[in-house]
């Protein structure tokens, strides 16, 4: 079967403040509201339109973490996934452990694409799709912001510092979604009805052969160096004459 | 002694201004001595613009005709290869960077640091997350080989004067064919580059529309500036992608950031917050911009830019 598999990361929603604990241990996560990763929305999105548009029969979805991504899932079935996974893990997974997890999944699946969003907005790594496709051995195209899946290949227009880049690449292959890729649907009720119906399988690394290796210790959190609030001023004239003063402008 | 092996960005022959300062972030590593690797089809160019970097010991460039393009699934087996013996691979947190470092990494079955914004030891290094809210210090075992993404706006640019030893090298890695070069859609301007800039001009939704853009281009040029704008800006359509600034579009360090009907988003504030000084003009006296501008003006950027431009120009 033509499938797709796609990566669902639980984070803090994007709309909140992030504020750090005193004591240096972390970042304040006590009640704070939860979402997908805005960029695997994006790269859901683009899963449902490429089946929509008959070049996929089935789009898979995979979490990794604790039981209360079974709500990230949940909504993800509810855009219209047809299946969900949920890797269950309490402990932190970094990357290249997530990759391994997806190279699992994606043995298992083998699906014509794995698409997975191109960073996660809490810890801002963007790893994961590029790890899995070197683990994978197969093509990446990350950042993208336009998909066209072909006969045995795709071709991708990425967002990359010097403009837009087009690869194409043969599929199976890694893409990772950039923000304008698409603009997700909205989930409507009857949907969320209908997703608590839709497979959602539990399974663990040691299922998958995947031990959580953590290579990283987080010693420290701290706040940010703070910007001051500097001063106004009234009019134009008076801006042209603070930066003369300070040797910014000529 | 630590070895670094920084992957150099380059194109049309030219390296990345990013790689000064990779070079300089390798230069905070205690007792390291860096290597700069640079893949191309004809790398003689670039390997010579890199040892002129003063802090880097030695450059390896590595010639083959399937490096004519950076593709990260073709440049990552061969810098895996050549990185055996080194204690550091890094790469600029650039679209580049971000791309093939992860992937080396793989290869490499080593940790990645992305966004280095500060070495405290060797094995230790500080990166943001949450779009720039906490910082994190991170460590790994003392003698784990570390593949890490520079913050280039964390770290100025290392100076020239260099004199490296120039070295071809070559792998015996087998290159994919699997991942094919189409096109690369470049606006390509005249302008300073956005990421290396000491002067930037920034516009947001209250642009209006893509042809009153060269209003902005027009003041930009004016004072030597490179443009951007915020994610709103580039989403209506009213700008290319290209110049997002931003979490998620280009991180930026500039001397001076003028910010034009951009009302401050946290996702564009992670994006600025290492501006030399920030200018806000925004006509919303209570946009967030303005907690963080070191200057500001409540106005309507029509109007406030024809003043600008007035005002400079009569000197």
């Amino acid at each position: 079967m033509k499938r797709i598999l796609v990566g669902i990361k639980r984070v803090v929603d994007y709309n909140v403040r992030i504020t750090v604990k005193p004591d240096g241990s972390g970042v304040n996560l006590d009640g704070v509201k939860m979402g997908i990763n805005p960029f695997d929305e994006i790269a859901l999105e683009e899963a449902l339109r490429i089946k929509e548009a008959g070049g996929a029969e089935e789009v898979v979805v995979a979490a990794i973490g604790g039981a209360d991504c079974q709500q990230q899932l949940r909504t993800a079935l509810a855009m219209g996934a047809d299946r969900a996974l949920l890797v269950q893990e309490a402990a932190r997974v970094e990357p290249l452990v997530a990759a391994r997890v997806f190279l699992e999944l994606a043995r298992r699946e083998q699906p014509l694409a794995v698409i997975l969003g191109k960073q996660a907005i809490d810890d801002d790594n963007s790893q994961t799709g590029q790890m899995l496709a070197g683990l994978w051995g197969r093509p990446q195209a990350t950042f993208a912001s336009k998909i066209v899946i072909q006969e045995g290949s795709a071709r991708v227009m990425r967002e990359v510092d010097a403009g837009l880049e087009t690869l194409e690449v043969e599929l199976p292959a890694v893409l990772t979604a950039d923000l304008r890729l698409n603009e997700p649907r909205y989930v409507k009720l009857p949907d969320i009805m209908k997703a608590k119906k839709k497979p959602l399988d539990v399974l663990t690394l040691e299922q998958l052969g995947v031990a959580n290796r953590q290579r990283f210790t987080i010693t420290r959190t701290d706040r940010p160096a703070a910007r001051q609030k500097g001063v106004m001023v009234k009019t134009a004239a008076e801006l042209v004459t603070v930066l003369r003063q300070k040797g910014l402008l000529s | 002694m630590n070895k670094v092996l920084i992957v150099a960005e380059h194109a049309a022959g030219r390296l990345s201004p990013s790689i000064a300062r990779c070079v300089r972030c390798a230069a905070t590593i205690p007792d390291a001595e860096t290597t700069v690797l640079v893949l191309a089809a004809d790398g003689a160019a670039v390997a010579a613009q890199a040892a002129a970097i003063a802090g880097v010991a030695r450059v390896l460039h590595v010639d083959h005709a399937a490096n004519a393009q950076a593709l990260a699934a073709v440049q990552a087996p061969q810098v895996a290869a050549l990185a055996v013996g080194y204690s550091h691979v890094f790469g600029p947190s650039t679209t580049f960077g971000k791309d093939l470092m992860p992937r080396v990494a793989a290869l490499l079955d080593a940790p990645q640091v992305s966004d280095i914004m500060a070495v405290e030891a060797a094995n230790r290094f500080r990166k943001p997350v949450y779009a720039g809210n906490a910082v994190v210090t991170l460590e790994v075992a003392a003698g784990t080989q570390v593949v890490g993404t520079v913050r280039v706006a964390s770290f100025e640019a290392a100076p020239g004067g260099g004199a490296a030893m120039i070295e071809a090298a070559s792998t015996t890695a087998e290159l994919p064919t699997h991942t094919r070069f189409v096109a690369l859609e470049s606006a390509g301007s005249d302008r300073p580059d956005l990421q290396s800039a000491a002067r930037v001009v920034s516009v947001g939704r209250a642009l209006g529309s893509a042809d009153n853009f060269k209003l902005v281009t027009a003041f930009a040029d004016r004072i030597g500036a490179a443009v951007g704008a915020s994610r709103a800006a580039v989403d209506a359509g009213y700008v290319p992608n290209d110049l997002q600034v931003g979490q998620t579009g280009k991180i930026i360090a500039p001397e001076l950031y003028f910010a034009f009907g951009i009302s401050g988003a946290i996702q564009h504030i992670a994006g600025i917050k290492d501006a030399r000084t920030i200018v806000a003009i925004n006509k919303d006296a209570e946009a967030p911009i303005f907690e963080v501008a070191d200057f500001g003006l409540v106005g309507d950027l029509f109007q406030v830019i024809p003043e600008l431009e007035r005002l400079l120009g009569g000197q």
